[in-house]
């Protein structure tokens, strides 16, 4: 079932025409600049490009074909009506620098899309420019950082990241010049509050949390927390990739945080798209307004909609994109937004908690070894498969890989490290009962087969197009690009 | 309840299995204070034929402009299986390659995408992709300071050729960092004067950054820059436009050894302009370089039945397991974009792609040839690629509203970040572009020069 | 229960030094850190003349799930970086106290070696840690 890399189905002389004009202009470009040699490019037909690419496109799970729990990812189902509305050809030729009277559709749909954003976290002002969870954790620290600066207080340069967050959090710690002080998680999952007030101080510039955390239970002690950060001068970042757990439910500027990133691509459904693009909302409270990434889309008068750059945010932390980011993606958050409504969007949260308690009881019921199993689940859960592990050798990327076979894809495997040998479970709210129960059933069956007949699950997948690969092979003898068959080795 | 599948029964029977009455219980760990019972902010839910009337009338509003911009942004004919293709649930709606085996479609495609853009740059290397030009540029400064073990200076020589906005996105990513961008002048042909450069001699750079074609169109003699940076221990970013790339030589092939990163806006392959995007930054960089690469990057291997297969590698450098040492705090690549701009580029070919910019440059020195018979209207560099930079009597924001009027979006108005060179539009006119488009253009300047001469 | 040679000092960041007859040393990872980490895939050395603090990260080994800091046993300047490395990360793997040694370096304070453990001190703490 594998399928040639393209260029092995190029022939020298073959052309898919209708895309090129048939007379070559002449130029004026003098000699010397231009390249000696075409670039190595495949020559193939319309119909071999067709068929490849379809061809290749089947050899994917995706959340369109089968059940996707990746943990912390909030694989949901794209609506199509999204994709097809924010691909209307007036949207695609608009061309970002046109003037804004030839863009007033757009920006309204943008303004608006601020506008609900707000409505949704609780924070006074919105800037739709970053491009990816990580870049909204970018401009969120480094509008904290411009913050302190402000007030003349240069000290404060550390950030506060529990030990269970994801690792883009103390990446951007880095980023924007600032050091990463991890603390820990208490026994129960939530923040050791001793632990926390340890650490700040003088040097705290704020402390980046999830809630739900990546443990996939609420920190019930939010309150304090804030109230600790805050007496210490620092400010709390809300990293939003969770929001979908409490969607409707809090507003996290009530829970103390002065900004936010929201990953439009879980909660409001825009599509992962292999690995991107995302969009990395920011949202903050009228501390951290004047810093916001620009531009933002503005009022004048009753309904004319207007660019807000920096010479209307003279203390922006400036500009993160060529233009204003991922704009057909907030297209398609604004669709779903719109589509659901505040009534449906509580909703979203409602069945995604269900969903995720359900199968962790039943899980539970079945005899898995459930982190926090005494927690409330929020919209995910952790399995720890620590003692089948002990037991039978079979480990989670096992159980990972024989999920595939059984037409699942996997749960996002061995994060947070926290939990050893474990699944993180995100089912999602647009999951019906009778496949989360499927699903509870293929981990029942590859536990008993662990039991029978551990090679064989040690074996899977053996219905994909590969079986398992040779990682260290990958690593040791790159391969980056076709050079023309490989000799055997 | 849109997309929630769940039936009366189903939710009678898993609050049972849960052991709670309501779902209103499943929150019962999150402090009452908090709680909050609705979102009067939201408004009302639309049905599927309401969003649609909705949606069609906001971009009814927003149709129908003849596009002369460019400026980081370029409108070409995009083939029909370029979407459609890249529409597939199967693509648009899967993540990231975690696990290999279920996503060879994905690994694959960005394996030939990587092949693709080592071809075109002439590099060793390329990364999956990243979000944009800018940031990609901002980006390749980091890489850039992290890979030079020769220079400790966190400071670019950045010439003014660049984008305007890139150098704002890198000194905005970069400044946490202490990146500081210092600019090199144009000489007056448009490119980067080279002697201005070498008054540099003896102080510490990282890198030394050109565009090619630089934003106002014209293209760099990029050879000299090249080996002088290389004789200072800098190294050599080179911001392409891709399209330029089946043209030019490419970054790999400037001077003696090449230069050791190139990167820029990936959406002229086959991504619409839309309003500036999803958009994808591409970085391809010499071998030597590549452990100091952000992203992700696709490897072909075997599997245990020693058959091919693609898999992440390298993954060592990123955030998810290097944390705060990581590369860069980056986790997605622009997937979806870099399917369409595989297709596309599978589609054209080398040939396809050289006469699409051809074209290109035949339209805009058409345009400007025309334009430049007018009275009081000059073409201010003789040598360009897409994009020309047309000198006017008087300021050109007037001429900008006129054509606009016209539903004619004239070009971009080179006042604010370019000053000296006068009265400047930046004018381009892609494949997009007919004659009859250029001949109403530049009738239609004519005429708005001619009222404004009246007025 | 792995190897842990008698003519060798000790860090608890599981780093071996071995004393040569020019006053040098030699810095490589025990066979306990070579196994805890897995196949690697690649070494990052310093370049000669690079000076480094005890303590100072100065090697990044890395596997294909992992990456991690070695850090200077004791101060001073690289001399040299084991080259062969470049081709064979793997022979850290398979020879972590001859052929996969890492960097030699010329201490800048030779009474730090005297901190470090001795082979039974070392065996003591991996017994006591569960390796």
């Amino acid at each position: 079932m594998s399928e040639p890399v393209i260029f092995e189905l190029s022939r020298a002389g073959r052309r898919a025409p209708t895309h090129a004009v048939a007379e070559v202009p002449a130029h004026t470009i003098p000699e010397a600049l231009l390249r000696d040699a075409p670039p190595v490019l495949p020559e193939v037909s319309e119909l071999q490009v067709v068929r490849h690419f379809t061809r290749l496109s089947q050899l994917n799970f995706s959340i369109d074909t089968e059940f996707y729990p990746l943990g912390s990812c909030t694989m949901k189902y794209n609506p199509k009506i999204c994709n097809r509305l924010a691909m209307l050809p007036e949207f695609l030729e608009r061309h970002p620098l046109g003037d804004v009277e030839r863009g007033q559709g757009f920006l309204e749909c943008m303004f608006e899309l601020q506008e609900m954003l707000k409505a949704v976290t609780g924070m006074t002002a919105i800037s739709l420019t970053p491009m990816a969870g990580a870049q909204g954790e970018f401009a969120g620290v480094a509008m904290i950082r411009a913050y302190h600066a402000a007030r003349q207080d240069h000290e404060r340069c550390e950030i506060i990241v529990p030990d269970a967050a994801h690792g883009t959090n103390p990446a951007t710690a880095t980023m924007c010049g600032c050091t990463a002080v991890e603390i820990p998680t208490g026994p129960d999952g939530d923040v050791d509050l001793d632990a926390l007030r340890r650490v700040v101080g003088p040097r705290t510039a704020g402390i980046m949390l999830t809630n739900p955390s990546t443990l996939g239970v609420f920190e019930r002690h939010i309150t304090e927390v804030a109230e600790i950060v805050h007496s210490a001068g620092g400010l709390l970042y809300y990293d939003g990739a969770n929001l979908n757990a409490i969607l409707g439910r809090v507003f996290p500027a009530d829970m103390g945080f002065d900004v936010i990133h929201v990953n439009l691509h879980k909660t409001f459904s825009t599509p992962h798209g292999g690995g991107g693009p995302g969009s990395g909302v920011v949202g903050v409270n009228d501390r951290l307004a004047a810093f916001l990434p620009v531009p933002i889309v503005g009022r004048t008068g009753a309904d004319r909609f207007v660019w807000l750059t920096e010479q209307d945010l003279p203390q922006s932390i400036g500009r993160l994109s060529a233009f204003m980011g991922n704009a057909g993606i907030l297209l398609r958050a604004y669709i779903y937004m719109r589509l659901l409504g505040g009534d449906g969007m509580r909703r979203v949260s409602e069945y995604a908690t269900l969903n995720a308690n359900y199968l962790m009881q039943q899980l539970v019921k079945a005899g898995f070894d459930v982190a926090f199993s005494e927690r409330r689940a929020s919209h995910e859960f952790i399995v720890s498969l620590k003692g089948i592990a002990g037991e039978t050798g079979i480990t989670a990327m096992d159980f990972a890989k024989a999920l595939l076979d059984r037409g699942f894809h996997a749960p996002t495997t061995y994060f947070p490290a926290l939990v050893a040998e474990c699944l993180l479970i995100e089912p999602t709210e647009t999951e019906t009962r009778q496949d989360l129960d499927a699903f509870a059933a293929a981990l029942i069956d590859i536990r008993d087969q662990a039991r029978t007949d551990p090679d064989e699950v040690r074996a899977a997948p053996r219905t994909m197009p590969v079986r398992r690969l040779d990682d260290v092979r990958a690593a040791r003898q790159l391969d980056l690009a076709w050079q023309g068959e490989p000799e055997s080795s | 309840m849109p997309y929630i599948p769940h039936t009366d029964d189903d939710v009678a029977a898993m609050l049972a299995v849960i052991g709670v009455d309501s779902t209103a219980e499943l929150f019962d760990e999150i402090p009452d204070g908090l709680l909050i019972d609705a979102l009067p902010g939201i408004p009302a839910a639309l049905t599927e034929a309401g969003i649609t009337r909705l949606m069609r009338a906001r971009a009814g509003r927003d149709g129908g402009a003849v596009s002369f911009l460019g400026a980081g942004a370029y409108e070409h004919y995009i083939p029909a299986a370029v979407w459609d293709i890249a529409n597939r649930g199967e693509f648009y709606s899967a993540y990231t390659p975690y696990q290999a085996e279920a996503s060879q479609g994905t690994l694959q495609l960005i394996y030939e995408f990587q092949t693709m853009m080592t071809g075109l740059t002439g590099l060793d290397v390329s990364n999956a992709s990243l979000y944009d030009g800018a940031s990609a540029f901002a980006e390749a400064c980091l890489m850039a300071v992290r890979a030079n073990r020769k220079s400790k200076s966190r400071r670019m020589l950045v010439s003014r050729g660049v984008n305007p906005v890139y150098r704002a996105v890198a000194r905005a990513i970069g400044g946490g960092q202490g990146i500081e961008l210092v600019e090199l002048p144009l000489d007056p042909a448009g490119r980067t004067d080279f002697d201005a450069l070498t008054k540099f001699d003896g102080e510490a750079f990282a890198a030394v950054c050109l565009a090619q074609p630089t934003f106002l169109g014209t293209i760099e003699e990029a050879d000299a820059i090249t080996d002088w940076a290389h004789a200072h221990d800098m190294l050599v970013i080179s911001i392409c436009n891709p399209t330029g790339l089946a043209l030019l030589r490419p970054p790999g092939e400037w001077g003696e050894t090449g230069a050791d990163i190139a990167c820029g806006e990936g959406q002229p392959l086959g991504i619409p302009v839309s309003s500036g995007g999803p958009y994808f930054g591409y970085m391809v960089c010499r071998k030597p370089l590549l452990r100091q690469m952000p992203g992700r990057i696709v490897g072909r291997t075997v599997d245990i039945e020693g058959r091919p297969g693609f898999t992440l590698t390298l993954q060592a450098r990123e955030q998810h397991i290097r944390r705060s040492k990581a590369t860069s705090n980056i986790c997605t690549n622009q997937g979806l974009m870099v399917t369409a701009a595989t297709i596309y580029l599978s589609l054209l070919g080398a040939e396809g792609l050289r006469r699409t910019a051809l074209q290109c440059h035949a339209n805009t020195n058409l345009l400007a040839g025309k334009l430049a018979q007018l009275e009081g209207v000059s073409v201010a560099f003789d040598t360009y690629f897409h994009e020309a930079v047309i000198r006017f009597d008087r300021p050109v924001a007037a001429l900008v509203d006129a054509l606009g009027e016209r539903g004619i979006l004239a070009g971009y108005d080179l006042s604010e970040h370019y000053p000296e060179l006068g009265n400047a539009l930046l004018v381009c006119a892609t494949d997009a572009r007919t004659h009859e488009d250029i001949d109403a253009y530049v009738a239609a300047t004519r005429s708005a020069l001619d009222r404004s001469q009246a007025a | 229960m792995s190897e842990v040679p008698d003519n060798l000092k000790y860090s608890s960041e599981h780093e071996w030094v071995r004393l040569e007859d020019d006053g040098s040393v030699v810095v490589g990872i025990t066979d306990h850190a070579q196994a805890a980490l897995g196949e690697l895939v690649y070494v990052e050395v310093p370049e000669a003349g690079q000076t480094f603090n005890k303590g100072d990260a100065c090697i990044v080994v890395e596997s294909v799930k992992a990456a991690s800091d070695v850090y200077a046993p004791v101060s001073g300047a690289c001399q040299a970086a084991n080259p062969a490395l470049g081709d064979a990360p793997e022979l850290v793997n398979q020879s972590p106290y001859e052929g996969g040694w890492l960097v030699r370096l010329q201490p800048s304070d030779p009474a730090e070696l005297d901190e470090l453990m001795d082979a039974e001190a070392y065996a003591r703490l991996l017994a006591e840690s569960g390796g």
